[in-house]
């Protein structure tokens, strides 16, 4: 939702950027036929394949980009439909009526399990797996797995480990980005104390919070229980929760850390909670994606020098590196679909995507070297660095009634925890209630 | 909207309930005089079949539908209702409802025959009504946004909170610096205590008395403030009050640093034995003196005076205002379509009978309760059933003026039979269960107006 169109809007401002330097311009993806550039075997030569994808606009482009590179090497013929915000609603009657799209790409991992259940996708074939094996972790082939099978890989990544400030109000109160959690309370009582609000939380956004959770879980946590608690295999009552939410309480628990108070904190929703770091300057910090930098920009900041960002901090023995993203499937078992998968899984595709603005890759084979500007490489070499420790964004494993909405579930009972902080056991066994209800 | 269909409608059955005259003058004979039964049929199809698409075939359906699971396979009997009815978010949208049904209905009546009453007294009576009469123009999701926007906590944006905050600072406005506190932590020399701050330890004079504060925003300082000087000692009970906060950092906490300013017009209490003793204000680098003070202890207190917050509003969109905030919107975009009907009704009324009542010694209050009130009851009636259907199905309000966070204490049982069915947990078999308790609700009502309807067509 939000998400979505800020990405979207993220790479969009990106290209404009990009635009101004030497950024090869795009012809309609199906003009295969006017650009045999590469050479070598055209071994899909005359194959028409269509790829279904919610991305509009500058990130449709630069994704038909990686596809026209696919063409240009396969012969291949590949036409782009764009599913709009909501991908089930699109894929749905597609499967119904027997006539997918080769490939798509799901927005969350979760729809992958759903369409396996509904045996709408194909298993990949043993190259597309090689590939994947070469290129990811195990934890993101797991991902795209279903009851043991690899159906999907994830291609694009999100990363939502990051703690944006306004530089001006760090340097007022004489602090430093912090590495470690009791270093960010340490400066947030510095920042309190400079007369700035530290943090600008986006209460009224429930994914806002389930993200600082997840950073702070996967943190003190690690990332084996992080898994656990994802699948529901540890109950929300587990100790490693309330050693998180003691952490979250450290932040929330202050009037002065949170600027407008608990009440006006509830109120402000994505994106009001950026701009009031940047635009109206009361608070200094913002504690999510790298998408926030569309907003900051809307707000009249320069990223890089008034809008900085830092890691998540490390609450606990591990540095969190949470990503959400999309996953590509199959949904014909033919050699085309196979292809592009393997393709889009490949080193080869990933960078050519990588040179593109607005995109970051799960791939640890993509080198950050790769992407145009500074912040997506340091962006990229998080990722790269995190390794195995990486986890993807675990609301949007968990099943859409628990992490995915409004006034219900995480959202709901994560809201009422920063109102009342105080109460980390009632929050438990509200969490856990919810998620037996969801996982049942 | 079909509630604005219903409307329309509602007037001429109330006119036709007025001197029945029509009817009677046509002769009736037993003989047929209408079309065949074939005809009939032919032009009631439509109607029927669209009915039944969208009317009988929806309700029956959900019926069936709410007796099954999420996936719509697995048959679960009435454990759909038994989860309405134990589950505390769905309990306290039916809390909701009832808060709804029983305020709503009786205020937005209520005010529209004020209304209607008063602009009979009126000259300007058509543009009241047209200005009353307008926010039934705005479609529901509009007059959401709107009300969104009046609620809105910040008095610069909210209009509500723009009325309480002028009209309180009338009387009291706010002073000193409302977001200071007092230094944190064990060295401080000082704490809060109830909203003012206390020095820690006894003081006696020719100690000089040090007064951390911190959590000023620099650009709220007084102008004519100067650094803070470290108080000399000696010659009775001094000190400084002052920002104990280096810009930039570096800061010595607690100790006067050269870059920190002292903080202006701070009243200073010196009390002893629960009495204040004396008072003295801070000089422009934040010193200040007890003159003639008897020798002795003494607690140093900075009243809460000194940080009384400027009055901020209510939360109306936190989770306790909620509700009352948003009947406010529905009154405000229902009250003139009372009032029109209301308006109506008091025009049909018989003048000889207030007249008469008048002419009897009458007093208007008398009137109004013992003639106006008793035959304008069946357009009351009229009124007062549409508006409890109309707020048992409420839902857009509810979804646009609510915040995010505080939807679950806002929800209605229409908002979450939508949530609930498409908007994320897919369970169309609850959201049907809850879409007949919400059809159970309506009905007795329905079939109160449809009685009437017949009553007064007869």
């Amino acid at each position: 939702m939000r998400k979505g169109s800020a990405a979207a809007i993220l790479a969009g401002l990106a290209l404009a950027v990009a635009a101004c330097g030497n950024a090869p311009t795009t012809t309609q993806p199906t003009a295969s036929e006017s650009a045999p550039a590469t050479a070598g075997a055209k071994t899909l030569q005359g194959v028409k394949l269509e790829v279904a994808a919610k991305w509009t606009g500058a990130e449709q482009k630069n994704f038909e980009q990686v596809l026209k590179a696919f063409s240009d090497k396969t012969g291949a013929e590949v036409t782009y439909a764009s599913t709009g915000e909501d991908t089930g609603a699109f894929l749905g009657p597609r499967i119904q009526a027997g006539s997918p799209p080769d490939v798509a790409i799901l927005p969350q991992p979760g729809l992958v399990q759903q369409y396996v259940e509904q045996k709408a996708l194909k298993p990949l074939t043993d190259a597309v797996t090689a590939e994947i094996d070469t290129n990811y972790t195990p934890y993101w082939k797991e991902l795209g797995s279903a009851d043991g099978q690899v159906y999907g890989v994830l291609i694009k990544a999100a990363h939502k480990s990051l703690v944006w400030y306004r530089s001006q109000a760090f340097d007022d109160a004489g602090v430093q980005p912090a590495t470690t959690w009791d270093e960010l309370v340490k400066n947030a009582q510095a920042i309190a104390d400079s007369g700035t609000p530290p943090f600008s939380l986006c209460g009224a956004s429930g994914w806002t919070l389930t993200d600082l959770f997840e950073n702070v879980y996967l943190s003190t946590a690690g990332p084996e229980n992080y898994d656990k608690l994802s699948k529901h295999e540890i109950p929300w009552t587990d100790p490693t929760v309330t050693t998180a939410l003691e952490k979250i309480q450290q932040l929330v628990g202050k009037q002065e850390f949170l600027v407008d108070g608990t009440s006006g904190t509830m109120q402000t929703d994505f994106p009001t909670c950026v701009s009031k770091v940047y635009s109206t300057k009361k608070s200094a910090m913002v504690i999510e994606a790298d998408f926030v930098a569309v907003e900051a920009v809307q707000s009249g900041a320069k990223v890089g020098e008034d809008a900085k960002y830092f890691p998540f901090p490390k609450a606990g023995d591990t540095a969190p590196v949470v990503l959400g993203g999309d996953v590509a499937v199959a949904m014909k078992d033919s050699p085309g679909a196979m292809a592009l998968l393997q393709f889009l899984a490949s080193k080869e595709g990933g960078e050519i995507w990588a040179k593109l603005p607005g995109y970051l890759s799960p791939n640890k084979n993509v080198s950050p070297d790769n992407y145009p500007d500074e912040l997506t490489k340091q962006l990229g070499q998080t990722i790269v660095s995190a390794g195995d420790a990486v986890r993807y964004d675990m609301s949007d494993l968990a099943p859409s009634a628990f992490g995915g909405t409004d006034g219900k579930g995480e959202w709901k009972v994560l809201q009422d925890f920063v109102r009342k902080p105080t109460d980390i056991k009632g929050a438990q066994e509200a969490l856990e209630a919810e998620a037996k209800k969801a996982w049942k | 909207m079909t509630e604005r269909l219903d409307g329309p409608k509602v007037p001429p059955a109330v006119s036709a309930g007025g001197p029945a005259t029509g009817p009677a003058e046509t002769p009736r004979t037993k003989q047929r005089l209408g079309p065949s039964a074939a005809v009939a049929i032919a032009f009631l199809l439509p109607a029927a079949l669209l009915l039944g698409i969208w009317v009988v075939y929806p309700i029956v359906y959900s019926l069936i539908r709410s007796l099954f699971d999420a996936n719509g396979t697995g048959f679960v009997g009435l454990g759909n209702y038994t989860t309405i009815f134990t589950d505390s978010g769905t309990l306290t949208t039916i809390r909701n409802n009832l808060i709804w049904v029983v305020i709503a209905p009786i205020v937005v009546t209520t005010l529209g025959l004020i209304f209607a009453v008063l602009t009979e007294r009126i000259k300007w009576a058509t543009a009241f009504k047209l200005i009353v009469f307008m926010p039934m123009a705005v479609s529901l999701m509009a007059a959401g946004v709107i009300f969104r926007l009046v609620y809105e906590e910040n008095p610069d944006k909210g209009l509500a909170n723009a009325i309480l905050t002028t009209v309180h600072d009338t009387f009291a406005s706010s002073q000193g610096y409302p977001e200071a506190r007092p230094r944190e932590g064990d060295q401080s020399q000082v704490a809060d205590q109830n909203g003012a701050v206390v020095t820690k330890q006894a003081v006696q004079a020719g100690q000089p008395v040090l007064v951390p504060i911190v959590g000023v925003n620099p650009q709220l300082v007084p102008a004519n403030a100067q650094p803070a000087k470290a108080p000399a000692a000696g010659g009775g009970l001094s000190g400084t009050v002052w920002l104990d906060f280096t810009r930039g950092g570096g800061g010595q906490s607690g100790a006067v640093d050269p870059s920190e300013t002292g903080l202006p017009g701070m009243t200073v209490e010196a009390v002893q034995n629960g009495q204040v003793a004396a008072t003295a204000t801070t000089a422009e680098d934040g010193s200040f003196r007890f003159d003639g003070l008897p020798a002795g202890s003494y607690t140093v207190r900075l009243p809460q005076s000194n940080f009384q917050a400027s009055y901020g509003g209510l939360t109306w969109l936190g989770p306790t205002l909620i509700t009352p905030a948003i009947i406010g919107a529905f009154v405000w975009v229902w009250a003139g379509f009372a009032m029109v009907l209301l308006a109506a009704g008091l025009a049909a009324i018989p003048r000889d009978a207030l007249e008469a009542a008048r002419i009897d010694g009458a007093t208007e209050w008398q009137v109004f309760r013992k003639i106006t009130v008793p035959l304008l009851s069946p357009v009351l009636l009229v009124v007062f059933v549409t508006m409890i259907i109309n707020t048992l199905k409420v839902f857009d309000l509810v979804f646009i003026i609510a915040p995010a966070s505080v939807q679950p204490q806002a929800n209605v049982v229409a908002l979450e039979m939508w949530r609930v069915s498409f908007g994320g947990g897919n369970n169309q078999g609850l959201g049907s269960a809850l879409a007949i308790l919400l059809l159970v609700l309506v009905l007795p009502f329905m079939i109160m107006n449809i009685r009437r309807f017949r009553r007064e067509n007869t």
